[in-house]
């Protein structure tokens, strides 16, 4: 370990050095940027669009002239899907490369796992992807949705547009679906559904036989109420389930089945005639039709020389986050964390729905919620958009929270403050 | 000039046989009906509804071609004038069709139409809508497909309509599926005296099944008090049906299961059981099948689309001759080396497997790769109460197949003699001239062979990815050693026991907690007899 570490600060040094010596001759300093994404392993299908989404976006702004007058220089690690080595690449991007702010994590376990890092090095954390909530970190921008901006709105529109009064939440065995699903039961129950109206089922990972479940979901839908199934099935497992929806024969206009984590690659896979009518609830989908997406996706198709690459939420989300940080940067004039930190707050910069995303003071942004129907052709067709909605950390709906805020701001400056008691709770999460 | 095409001519029939058969229904204007076609175009979902409800109205049976291209998603809206047009694309550009007079309009470009957007409730308000005014179609199949659809949403505003449509017909089929859509509708509605209520009872509950469960239950709060006792009876009696029925379900579900975990865990009977070898790589023997099955569909697909249907057929074999190569590969290369040696053998075969798994992911890339469902193994059907999907029940029957096949190979085939034979007693066997290198390389290649046709069928049902064995090694070992090594009818039989066994336990304990379950008693079962259920006896054993 103590040898790794030699090793990797002798490469530090190394490197260090060579760009010590290189410097007179390109007569620029550059600030760097870290990309902390698995380019290998079970997450680098999701996570790889994200690494070449961070570079597309350095290459732009170095186009305009960059930054403070400086070049962006990217600095692409691979933590390999191995939750403890992304605490370690993150440690080595700030502390060896000295980046100003990284953009990174996909899965929740990951982002735990670094969060320690940024604390004790005082660096930048973008992160992309939607959560669990119940977390506000000093370092941390959560540029993804909170379960109030997907989970809470796609239930409401569930209940209005379908009418829906019976509830089955399906999802993976762990963290994110088990809180999600915690947040919505209370929410129902707040809206006055009954306890016997929500079935609870969980599936380990990579699930591959959904005949019982399906036939379950099929049982609770014939009480004579509107069923509707809220899905927060991860990965490779939804194709599976959407088979066999299909096979036995659940039309959405009968059972429709609203999903967090399907989004245009995962229906990439496979022929999606029988599952149109199904929702998913995003902040973004390809097929939004305004100028800034349209321009957005043209513009990556060329970076990317492929004509068919598709764009999803969490690249909309990276995309938020750095201009967000490079907006920042320019007010503050300094990459330097405690300003860029202050700078931060409240700074507005154009989504691609056509609406505007801001940095609230618990570093979380505003997004619409958009509920997609899938169709024929693997894309969602969007079937209700809301106004800008602020992400709310800590869930209204749980009883242990409803008294919980995060504020960054002076002079509470506290993710996990009680207002009731007028105490912090804890710097970082109460996880 | 609009011109008259034989779609229209046919409309025109239809609209005639309405107008005699019902005198309220008339055929609208043109120009009316045109701007309400066109209203359907702007405004929010709930303005669209009206639209619908507006054209409904008129009864003019030139609106159902336009409800169903919108209920396809396939009605488009000129962006410029607002008008309303089917589309068929026509070279680089979209050639324009008024839906109400069929007239050719002008091409325009897609970037200029905007699709009329639908949305699930949509999509239900008009299939009830086309089955209101197909009902009194002259065409029998038209008019069961409307009482069916009038059936499946049981419109109290259908109820009318639904009278004169009982009165005048004559196909008892489709009167009684009308009758049954009026009992439904009897129930749902305030108005309705207890009498007909009363009769309309029965008439729901004959439906059987959920749908008449779904329908009495819902109908049962709203009910009148003298009514409710009849009702919950009924209810009752459904629910004890559904109960009896979903045990069979469950035993079915469980064959099903068990059907896969003997596809999967049979190679290894034959790599493990009867040789002694711990064949890690075994899972990517089943993914190499897998695999296999994807190349030949992508190939069919872009050199003989027709032959889709026999991609399976092609992949079988293909499958079979490719993981049975790479396994004689594997024991020639590595595991003859190796015999006796079952630590070192772990090691090397879990080594390969990694190496297989990687090279496939190098080779066709680390995401899922789509396996098609043949037409023959899409959908399901429903027997009694028993949902069975096509692609299990080809599964169920493939398997016994398989494991037959092998069965007369091993006990039928000088090969199987000589398998046999060797594994039994390798120097007798020698002694006696069996070149035993050749059977081992022989056993391990029809292993892995069976392994690859597993893949073809497992491709079906699970993702096609380079981790796709992996999900099936360890419930094989499970089986196999649960059947009791070296013992075919042990295989079967263990693999159909954990099958019932888990889709018994899962409704109750959750599918998490009922695999914990599983292996937790397979692990006591173990303790009790540890050569599994049919243990071997004799000599070969202790070797």
């Amino acid at each position: 370990m103590t040898d790794l570490n030699r090793m990797i600060a002798g490469l530090g040094l190394g490197v260090a050095m060579t760009v010590g010596a290189l410097a007179p001759a390109v007569a620029q300093e550059t600030i760097k940027v870290g990309v902390l994404h698995s380019l290998s392993g079970t997450m680098a299908i999701s996570e790889t669009t994200l690494k070449d989404t961070v570079l597309f976006l350095i290459d732009e702004q170095n186009k305009k002239g960059g930054l403070l007058g400086k070049q962006l220089e990217p600095v692409v690690v691979d933590p390999a899907s191995d939750w403890p080595l992304f605490a370690e690449k993150a440690r080595e991007l700030i502390a060896v490369n000295g980046v100003a702010a990284v953009f990174g994590c996909w899965t929740s376990v990951s982002r735990k796992s670094v969060l320690p890092v940024f604390e004790e090095l005082n660096s930048i954390l973008f992160y992309p992807v939607q959560y669990e909530g119940e977390e506000s970190q000093r370092n941390v921008f959560y540029t993804g949705a909170a379960p109030n901006q997907q989970a809470i709105p796609a239930v409401d529109y569930l209940m209005e547009n379908e009418g829906v009064e019976r509830w089955v939440l399906a999802g993976t065995d762990y963290v994110y679906p088990q809180t999600t699903n915690k947040i919505l039961e209370a929410y129902l129950a707040s809206k006055g559904v009954a306890p016997e109206d929500i079935m609870i089922n969980y599936t380990p990972f990579g699930q591959s036989d959904w005949q019982t479940i399906v036939t379950d979901i099929k049982n609770f839908g014939s009480a004579g109420k509107k069923t509707a199934v809220v899905s927060t099935i991860n990965g490779d497992a939804n194709v599976p389930f959407y088979k066999e929806l299909a096979n036995q024969g659940v039309k959405a206009e009968d059972i429709p089945v609203i999903a967090f984590s399907v989004g245009e690659e995962e229906l990439a896979g496979f022929d999606t005639t029988p599952l149109v009518g199904h929702l998913a609830a995003w902040n973004y989908f390809q097929s939004v039709e305004t100028p800034e997406n349209e321009a957005f996706i043209a513009a990556w198709q060329e970076y990317t020389k492929n004509a068919d690459r598709v764009t999803n939420d969490p690249m909309e989300a990276t995309v938020i986050g750095f201009n967000l940080w490079v907006q920042a940067v320019e007010k503050a004039g300094t990459t330097d964390t405690d300003a860029v930190l202050d700078a931060i707050i409240g700074l507005k910069t154009p989504n691609l729905t056509g609406g505007v995303a801001e940095m609230l003071p618990n570093h979380h942004i505003t997004k619409p919620v958009l509920i997609g129907e899938i169709q024929d052709d693997g894309q969602f067709e969007v079937v209700s958009e809301t106004d800008p909605v602020g992400g709310d950390a800590w869930s209204d709906y749980l009883p242990e929270d409803v008294n919980i805020t995060a504020d960054w701001t002076a002079p509470i400056s506290c993710g996990n403050y009680n207002t009731a008691t007028k105490t912090c709770g804890g710097v970082a999460s109460a996880m | 000039m609009p011109v008259i095409k034989p779609f229209a001519i046919l409309m025109l029939l239809l609209g005639l046989a309405f107008a005699a058969n019902t005198p309220s229904l008339a055929q609208a204007p043109d120009a009316e009906l045109s701007t309400l076609v066109d209203a359907l175009g702007p405004g929010s979902f709930k303005d669209r509804t009206a639209a619908i409800d507006a054209l409904t109205q008129t009864g003019d049976p030139r609106v159902v071609p336009v409800f169903e291209t919108l209920a396809a998603g396939d009605l488009y809206m000129v962006k410029t004038s607002g008008k309303v047009v089917f589309i068929a694309k026509s070279g680089a550009e979209q050639a324009l069709t008024d839906p109400v007079t069929n007239a050719d309009l002008d091409t325009a470009a897609k970037s200029d139409l905007d699709k009329v957007k639908v949305n699930n409730s949509l999509r239900r308000t008009l299939r009830t809508a086309i089955g209101q005014l197909t009902l009194l179609s002259p065409n029998d199949s038209v008019r069961l497909a409307a009482a069916q659809s009038i059936l499946r949403d049981a419109d109290p505003d259908s109820l009318e309509l639904l009278e004169s449509a009982i009165a005048n017909e004559t196909d008892p089929t489709i009167k009684a599926t009308m009758i049954t859509a009026r009992a439904i509708i009897i129930l749902k509605l305030d108005a309705t005296s207890l009498e007909q209520k009363r009769a309309a009872v029965p008439l729901v509950a004959a439906i059987g099944g959920r749908d008449a469960l779904a329908q009495l239950s819902a109908a049962l709060a709203s009910a009148p008090d003298e009514l409710k006792l009849t009702i919950q009876s009924n209810i009752d009696g459904l629910a004890r049906d559904q109960a009896a029925w979903d045990v069979a379900q469950n035993v079915w579900y469980g064959i099903s299961l068990g059907s896969v975990l003997l596809l999967a865990a049979i190679g290894l009977a034959i790599t493990f059981g009867v040789m002694g070898v711990i064949n890690m790589a075994h899972g990517e023997m089943v993914m190499l099948g897998a695999y296999t099955t994807f190349a030949v569909q992508e190939t069919i697909r872009q050199n003989a689309p027709g032959l889709f249907d026999y991609s399976l057929a092609i992949a079988l074999p293909l499958a079979f001759l490719i993981t049975a190569l790479v396994g004689i590969a594997i024991e020639r290369g590595v595991i003859r080396w190796l015999y006796g040696r079952a630590l070192e053998t772990l090691l090397a075969t879990w080594g390969i497997s990694l190496i297989l798994q990687q090279a496939v992911r190098s080779l066709f890339g680390p995401t899922n790769r789509q396996v098609g469902n043949p037409t023959w193994m899409s959908g399901g059907f429903e027997l009694g109460g028993i949902s069975i999907t096509y692609s299990r029940l080809w599964i169920v029957v493939f398997a016994a197949v398989i494991f037959f096949a092998l069965l007369l190979v091993l006990k039928r085939t000088a090969l199987g003699l000589q398998m046999r034979a060797v594994t039994q007693n390798r120097r007798m066997a020698s002694a006696m001239g069996i070149r035993t290198p050749f059977v081992d390389a022989m056993t391990f290649g029809l292993g892995s062979g069976i392994a690859g046709l597993a893949g073809v069928a497992l491709s079906q049902i699970d993702n096609v990815s380079p981790n796709l064995g992996q999900g099936y090694i360890i419930d094989s070992f499970m089986v196999v050693v649960f059947g009791g090594v070296g013992n075919l009818w042990g295989t079967l039989v263990g693999a159909m026991t954990l099958g019932i066994a888990n889709k018994f336990l899962e409704p109750y304990a959750g599918a998490v907690l009922g695999k914990i379950i599983i292996l937790v008693l397979i692990i006591l079962f173990i303790q009790r007899r540890p050569r599994g259920l049919f243990a071997l006896k004799g000599r070969s054993i202790e070797a």
